[in-house]
């Protein structure tokens, strides 16, 4: 399963001296779930279908990556928004973290 | 013969929803958000609350302290306003979208917190043989809000 969507790599930006960071400032981030033995499957499905309109199969198969492999990206993008996702996340009690996607 | 249960929530005109719930199971979440909303204000570092408030970054110190000093009180604010949602709204029959959210959140929350006292630490976790009537309780308490979520989040 595809998890992350392949990242769109700039054409490099010789003109500019900071190239080099400003490539790494727009390496998207990833959001991910963690396993815990607390939070129901249903209720871990139902968080996923609400905060990103994923389709109750696309959820339930990040639920299940979750439950099986200890983690799932359900999620990416900017800084910012991947801040919100895991604000977001964070409220509806699930386990998430973020960081640049490898 | 088995009669059918109504579903804890059903959708009305309006985005509104329609919560089947007596009277006791009502007062005794209200009193339930009550409780943690009052272990929120007075005792933050109880930690029973940690599943709460998990951290943003595992990997970098740094961008903790700044997810926690941009969001951290955002989080906690959300966190009283579910549970005042909830305790305020006990009574009601009908509630909107946005306050069946909070009842949700608040409802989790809560699971959690005594999830977390009870030490569950797997998915195959049940209640010691040798439990104490308190822990019991706790145990039956923390079942029976599972079953009430289960069943709310698969009425939405």
């Amino acid at each position: 399963m595809t998890i992350t969507e392949p990242v769109e790599v700039r054409p490099a930006e010789t003109s500019s001296p900071t190239g080099d960071e400003e490539l790494a400032a727009d390496r998207p981030w990833v959001v991910l779930v963690w396993n815990d033995p607390i939070n129901l499957m249903s209720y871990v499905t139902f968080v996923l279908q609400k905060l990103f309109g994923y389709s109750v199969e696309k959820a339930t198969e990040l639920m299940l990556q979750v439950h099986h492999e200890g983690r799932a990206v359900v999620s990416h993008g900017t800084r910012e928004k991947a801040e919100l996702d895991v604000f977001r996340l964070h409220e509806h009690g699930l386990w998430a973290t973020m960081q640049r996607d490898a | 013969m088995l009669r059918r249960r109504r579903p804890l929530l059903e959708a009305r005109a309006g985005g509104r929803w329609v919560l089947h719930l007596d009277a006791d199971e009502r007062a005794f979440l209200a009193r339930l958000a009550g409780e943690l909303a009052a272990l929120l204000q007075h005792d933050p570092d109880d930690p029973g609350l940690r599943r709460l408030f998990p951290p943003a970054h595992t990997d970098d110190i740094a961008s903790e302290a700044e997810y926690q000093i941009h969001l951290g009180a955002d989080l906690r604010a959300s966190r009283e306003a579910s549970l005042g949602i909830l305790a305020a709204t006990a009574e009601r029959t009908t509630l909107d979208e946005g306050e069946v959210t909070a009842w949700v959140q608040a409802l989790n929350a809560v699971r959690l917190v005594l999830g977390t006292r009870l030490g569950i630490a797997d998915d195959s976790d049940e209640p010691p043989p040798d439990a104490d009537e308190a822990t019991t309780t706790v145990w039956a308490v923390y079942d029976f809000l599972g079953w009430l979520l289960d069943r709310a989040v698969r009425s939405l």
